[in-house]
């Protein structure tokens, strides 16, 4: 069903009303959702863009990631890395894996820019892992470019919204 | 020596090759390890770069205590304790700034930032009352070395550099890797919390033995050998300087390899700046010897971790609870080492680091498993019969004995029965 609205995406931005855009965009975002919640690594790995930035900031929303500490903060490179990491099955803290559940909510599209999309959302992860179970909260904003009738991830900033204070281990795809 | 000998008998609980397990779950241990060690030794609490100017603050802890670090208006570095005097208010709910003065929320008594009660709201209500003596409390003893800010909750005690002792080389060996001498910890830290008993944390810092296991996923994936300093031919050393000072030396497979900057990964033709201003600061021979040592891999106990190339900060909040906090080291003057510097602690280390997002779901099973009543003791044998005295007459031994972590006991066993 998912890859079948994938499939449906369209090829251009322009020609789609308000409702089918914003009906496309948040059938990404459930996917890429869909994605992480059944740690289909190489699925979610697939909608990144080269020129890729997964940011997790720390301390606030707005510090600058170039110069200050962020949770995550990586080009497309390191995300390889991070799968990779996760696919040898000695990634300890998910191995076990997290049992995790996205709900992503308060999608609006902010800005349309040729075959480009920013679109903030709201995100809660609930997690239970051996540790115990840990609900995550954030302001999403998202980069999102239609490439061959689909949608990709340009860039991805997960805000939580607790990140000015201490955290447990963050090891699942948020 | 305290004034109350302990409630609990240390003796029956540490061994040299072994301690029982509730040295770690214990809540009456933890009341003592406050009193004896945290509110006692020397604890590393911040460093001078984070308040460069006058009347700069930044919060801070000693063990779950907050701490408000301040450079006062003329420029000495304090300790206050966020509490207001009155009734109690947690005074400063900011993690940093720049503050004259602290004013109470709750009634507006307002304190200077050397820590002395400027004046109450409504003054006529303490006619005759003198503000002397009613100011915050404060860390009484400061010290600093080469920029870290050391507190002691202990009005007497050693000095800082009695305490530091040998571990003071290696402060000196991560501030000789900057062409000025100096470091900056100001790239803000990330907090990392786990459920697990701090001890676990100091531990495993030096740990030579869980590398090959619990990282060798990231050496697969990035085809690092640093993964081979761990194994059994390997000529690098764990290190025990007393005090509960502790390290991986490393230096001699660096030594071995005979190339400048190895230890980080890289050579000189991709840092060229960086090695100019070495060359400059030291001279090439020097600065050749600098880069081809690194930068140290060594735990000053109880909580400051130099781990190459961050700053670790542990904190106990609880006897099942501590937070890491963590950032990279900058060298002053080097921008271009410091990116790279900034960008491999954020791939590493914190709540999603490619390394202690391993090593702190270890910390976890630790703990869990230290509440299991059978077996009572864990097991620190590890190379007890190689071990031998370099040329300092520090213990040493293989870079996976548990040299470190007898090192870490016998200290600590000595602050709980002193």
């Amino acid at each position: 069903m998912t890859d079948t609205m994938m499939v449906a995406a369209p090829a251009d931005l322009a020609a789609l009303t308000g409702v089918e855009l914003h009906h496309q965009v948040a059938q990404f975002l459930y996917h890429e959702a869909h994605l992480q919640d059944i740690h289909d690594y190489d699925g979610w790995e697939a909608l990144w863009e080269d020129d890729a930035t997964y940011w997790v900031p720390a301390n606030g929303q707005n510090t600058d990631p170039d110069r200050e500490m962020s949770i995550i903060y990586d080009s497309r490179s390191r995300i390889r890395i991070r799968i990779a990491q996760l696919k040898t099955g000695r990634r300890h803290t998910q191995t076990p894996r997290s049992e995790i559940a996205h709900v992503i909510s308060n999608i609006v599209v902010t800005e349309i820019d040729g075959m480009e999309l920013s679109v903030r959302a709201n995100a809660l992860v609930y997690e239970d892992n051996l540790r115990g179970e840990t609900v995550w909260s954030s302001r999403n904003d998202y980069r999102l470019r239609l490439v061959e009738g689909a949608f990709r991830l340009v860039r991805k900033k997960v805000g939580l919204v607790n990140n000015a204070r201490p955290i447990y281990t963050l090891s699942f795809l948020i | 020596m305290l004034d109350s000998a302990p409630v609990t008998d240390f003796n029956q609980l540490i061994e040299p090759t072994r301690v029982h397990s509730r040295l770690y779950t214990d809540p009456m241990i933890f009341r003592e390890e406050l009193e004896r060690i945290w509110y006692r030794t020397w604890v590393y609490v911040g460093h001078e770069s984070e308040i460069p100017s006058n009347n700069d603050y930044v919060t801070k802890s000693i063990g779950p205590t907050p701490v408000i670090m301040v450079r006062d208006k003329a420029g000495e570095i304090r300790m206050l304790l966020n509490k207001c005097p009155h009734r109690g208010n947690q005074l400063c709910a900011y993690k940093s700034g720049n503050a004259k003065a602290f004013v109470c929320p709750y009634h507006a008594w307002t304190f200077s930032n050397s820590g002395d009660l400027m004046g109450y709201a409504l003054p006529d209500g303490y006619e005759g009352v003198s503000k002397v003596g009613v100011g915050l409390g404060r860390v009484p003893r400061i010290a600093s070395y080469r920029g870290f800010v050391f507190g002691s909750m202990a009005g007497d005690g050693c000095s800082l550099e009695e305490h530091l002792g040998g571990a003071k080389a290696a402060i000196d060996q991560l501030c000789d890797n900057s062409p000025t001498g100096e470091i900056d910890l100001t790239a803000g830290f990330l907090q990392h919390r786990t459920k697990a008993n701090w001890k676990f944390l100091t531990e495993n810092e030096t740990d030579g033995y869980h590398p090959g296991s619990v990282h060798g996923s990231v050496f697969q994936v990035t085809n690092s050998g640093i993964g081979e300093l761990y194994s059994k031919n390997s000529s690098a050393l764990t290190r025990d300087y007393g005090n509960g000072h502790t390290e991986f030396d490393l230096r001699p497979e660096w030594r071995k390899l005979d190339q400048p900057l190895a230890w980080f990964g890289t050579t000189s033709d991709r840092l060229p700046e960086y090695v100019t201003a070495m060359n400059a600061a030291y001279g090439s021979e020097r600065a050749r010897q600098i880069m081809i040592d690194g930068s140290p891999h060594t735990m000053i106990f109880p909580n400051l971790f130099i781990a190459e190339i961050q700053i670790f900060v542990l904190q106990p909040v609880a006897v099942d609870e501590s937070i890491q906090h963590v950032t990279a080291v900058q060298f002053k003057g080097a921008p271009d080492i410091n990116r790279r510097l900034r960008q491999q602690t954020m791939g590493s280390v914190g709540p999603a680091g490619l390394l202690l997002a391993d090593d702190t779901e270890m910390y976890e099973r630790n703990h869990r498993g230290a509440g299991i009543l059978d077996p009572e003791w864990l097991v620190l044998s590890r190379g007890l019969h190689r071990e031998r005295r370099d040329e300092n007459g520090f213990l040493v031994a293989h870079s996976t004995d548990e040299v470190p972590q007898r090192g870490i006991w016998r200290h600590y066993l000595h602050l709980m029965q002193d």
